[in-house]
Order: C-alpha cells, then sequence, then structure tokens
C-alpha cells in the first residue's frame, strides 16, 4: 500500500507564501532559492517580520517590469513623436493600452476631472495585470493571490476615494457622505433615520475597498487551485491500470490547457475589474451632493 | 478510552465543518449562477434589441458580474476558512 499523495499540501505549497522559492526541475529534484531573514522590528509591542518572501520577490519583478515596460514605451513614443510619424510595434501597443485604460475606464467612470486620477488607475493595471500574469510563467508565484497583497492595493484605493472625497466636497460636504438626512422626512423620524444611516454609510465606505481586496485574492487563488486539483488528478490515479492512469492523465492536461488560456483571460480581466471599480467608486464619491 | 473519544468527537466537528463549507460554496455559486446567468441574458437581450449600444451595455454587464462575483467570493473565501482552521 503507497502512501496516497497529499493534493491539499501541494495545493497549498504552491499558492501560499513561503521564506524561499523552490524551482522544481524538469529531470527532477528541485532547487531551493532561501531568501535572507531579518530579526523582527518591534512597533509598540508588536513584532513586524520584514523578510522579503517568494510573493515580496515576485511582487518587486512585476513593479520593475512595469517600470521596464513603460519605460521603453514611452522612450519608442517619444521618438516616434519627433520624426513625426504615430507609434510602431511595441510602443503603440502599449500606447494603445494606455490610453483605452486612461479614457475608457478612468475618465469615463470618474467623469469631470477624471485626468487627475489616470495616472493611478494606470498604475494599479498594470501592476495588477503583471502580478496576474507573473504567477501563469513557470516558477512564477502570484503576488495577487496573497490577502495581503490585495488588501494592500485595496487601501490604496480607499485613500485615494475618501481623500480625493474630501478635496472635492469640502468637510461639510464630505460630512453630508457620512450623516445623511433622507429627504422628505421630519422630526423624529429624520432624527431617527440619520441615527441608523449612520452606521450603514460608514460601513459602505469600508466594504467597498474590502469587496476589491477580496474580488482579486480569490479570483487569482481559484484558478490556481482549480489547476492544481487537475493536475492532483493524476497522482490520485497514479496506482490504477495503465489505461485508467493515461486516461485521466491525458483528459487533466487537455482541462489544465484550458484552464491555463482562462487563467489569461481572468489576469486581465482582473486587472481591468480592479481599476474599473476603483474608477466607479471614486467617481461616486466625487459627484455626491 | 477518554483521549479516543475526544479524538473521534473533534474528528465528527472537522468533517461537520467540511460538509457545511461544501454546502455553502454549493448555495453561494447557485446564487451568482442564477444571477450572472440573468445578466449576460440580459444584456444579450439588449445588444440584439439595440446593436449600436454593444459597447455601453457590455461595460454594464462587467461591472455588475463582478459585483455578483465578489459577494460570491467573499462567501467561497469564508468556505474555504473551515478548510484551514480547523
Amino acid at each position: 500500500m503507497t502512501q496516497a499523495p497529499d493534493i491539499g499540501g501541494m495545493i497549498m505549497h504552491h499558492t501560499s507564501d513561503a521564506h524561499e522559492i523552490a524551482f522544481e526541475l524538469p529531470w527532477g529534484g528541485e532547487w531551493v532559492l532561501h531568501l535572507p531573514r531579518f530579526a523582527s522590528v518591534h512597533v509598540g509591542g508588536v513584532a513586524i517580520d520584514l523578510s522579503p518572501t517568494k510573493h515580496v520577490v515576485f511582487m518587486l519583478l512585476a513593479s520593475f517590469l512595469v517600470w521596464l515596460t513603460l519605460w521603453t514605451a514611452g522612450r519608442a513614443i517619444r521618438k516616434s513623436h519627433a520624426e513625426g510619424r504615430p507609434p510602431r510595434g511595441f510602443g503603440g501597443m502599449i500606447e494603445a493600452m494606455v490610453l483605452f485604460v486612461r479614457n475608457d475606464v478612468a475618465i469615463a467612470n470618474v467623469g469631470h476631472g477624471g485626468a487627475q486620477f489616470a495616472p493611478y488607475i494606470v498604475t494599479l493595471f498594470f501592476f495588477i495585470l503583471y502580478c496576474n500574469l507573473l504567477g501563469l510563467v513557470p516558477w512564477g508565484a502570484t503576488a495577487t493571490g496573497n490577502l495581503a497583497v490585495t488588501g494592500a492595493l485595496a487601501l490604496t484605493a480607499f485613500l485615494t476615494i475618501e481623500i480625493s472625497g474630501m478635496r472635492a466636497l469640502g468637510p461639510a460636504g464630505y460630512l453630508k457622505t457620512i450623516v445623511f438626512a433622507p429627504p422628505g422626512t421630519t422630526g423624529v423620524t429624520k432624527l431617527l433615520l440619520t441615527a441608523i444611516m449612520i452606521p450603514v454609510e460608514l460601513i459602505g465606505k469600508l466594504v467597498k475597498p474590502f469587496a476589491l481586496c477580496l474580488r482579486l485574492f480569490a479570483n487569482m487563488t481559484a484558478g490556481h487551485f482549480v489547476i492544481l486539483s487537475l493536475l492532483g488528478l493524476i497522482f490520485l490515479f497514479g496506482t490504477g491500470p495503465a489505461l485508467v492512469k493515461g486516461g485521466v492523465a491525458a483528459g487533466a492536461v487537455v482541462f489544465v490547457l484550458f484552464m491555463m488560456a482562462l487563467e489569461l483571460l481572468v489576469a486581465v480581466l482582473q486587472a481591468y475589474i480592479f481599476s474599473l471599480l476603483t474608477s466607479v467608486f471614486i467617481g461616486l464619491m466625487q459627484h455626491e451632493h | 478510552m477518554m483521549q479516543e473519544g475526544a479524538n473521534a468527537a473533534q474528528a465528527a466537528l472537522n468533517n461537520n465543518a467540511l460538509l457545511g463549507a461544501g454546502i455553502g460554496m454549493g448555495l453561494a455559486i447557485i446564487g451568482a449562477g442564477l444571477g450572472i446567468g440573468r445578466i449576460g441574458g440580459q444584456a444579450v437581450e439588449a445588444i440584439a434589441r439595440q446593436p449600436e449600444a454593444s459597447a455601453d451595455i457590455r461595460g454594464a454587464m462587467i461591472l455588475t458580474a463582478a459585483l455578483i462575483e465578489g459577494a460570491t467570493l467573499a462567501a467561497l473565501v469564508f468556505a474555504l476558512l473551515f478548510k484551514l482552521i480547523q
């Protein structure tokens, strides 16, 4: 009786964060890169571990790739502008993507005054896109499949939404988004309804970034879970007769290929949806009257 | 003897937690399927009726589907927690 393969452990090993990066070699075995460990920083009695992990490395790689992509594209576009011809090739492709995110996502949804948020939205889009795509290359890891990463991204969105709302509406106008008296009510009803609406409005402010954070995390993690579970089927059936083994393996590989193609779509779609919803929320806050 | 009983009780509890997580995931998916299916159906109907507005309709469709998906995935993540916490 051979030991049953630990599919759950394998899945968690591939999706969770770690202090080392394992490069599985195609001829068996693996080469493990151990990341340095720093002593914890103590802030007011709370120990904070600042040593880099697998997801931190891939996040830095994603930021570097974002910078490299946009910098080279910017250079190519500037050069073609100087020569008086439209950009082509790589520069043209990136220009089309940036213009799409800027005009059809940021400005179209924030509305009046949306251009000032375009740099933030474009950065969000490209950073999330690269984080998602890095999880699909061999030996890669999805930094956006980590709740801390998506939580931090959602925190930046939350701060942008609230602070830009404060600036656009002024202190009194901003207070109105929390203490809101429903129109058409008077006296005790008005007081009571306002008191009920205060916690509702506050929860509403917090739920938006919370949903952004969970949506990105769950989408990226769920895709990897499905792919790894399908691959795990091969090992679950590894003790059966050759025909069953081969059939399951062939079926699993076809399904994994399909899921990988779907993941490519989801990687772009989730970057789009995160930036789209962030701009919609910014716009909602800006035009709250 | 006592230890064995406690272990059995713990195992039963874990199994019940997993059963609950499974049923919860199924229910969440039923809701999301109904919601997103309705969005998709209505969007296709709207595009068929007014093909020139298809870009706007598609945008609204993706936005609404993403909002439903967010609530569903929150349920799925909490279901996953049952497996991870036990």
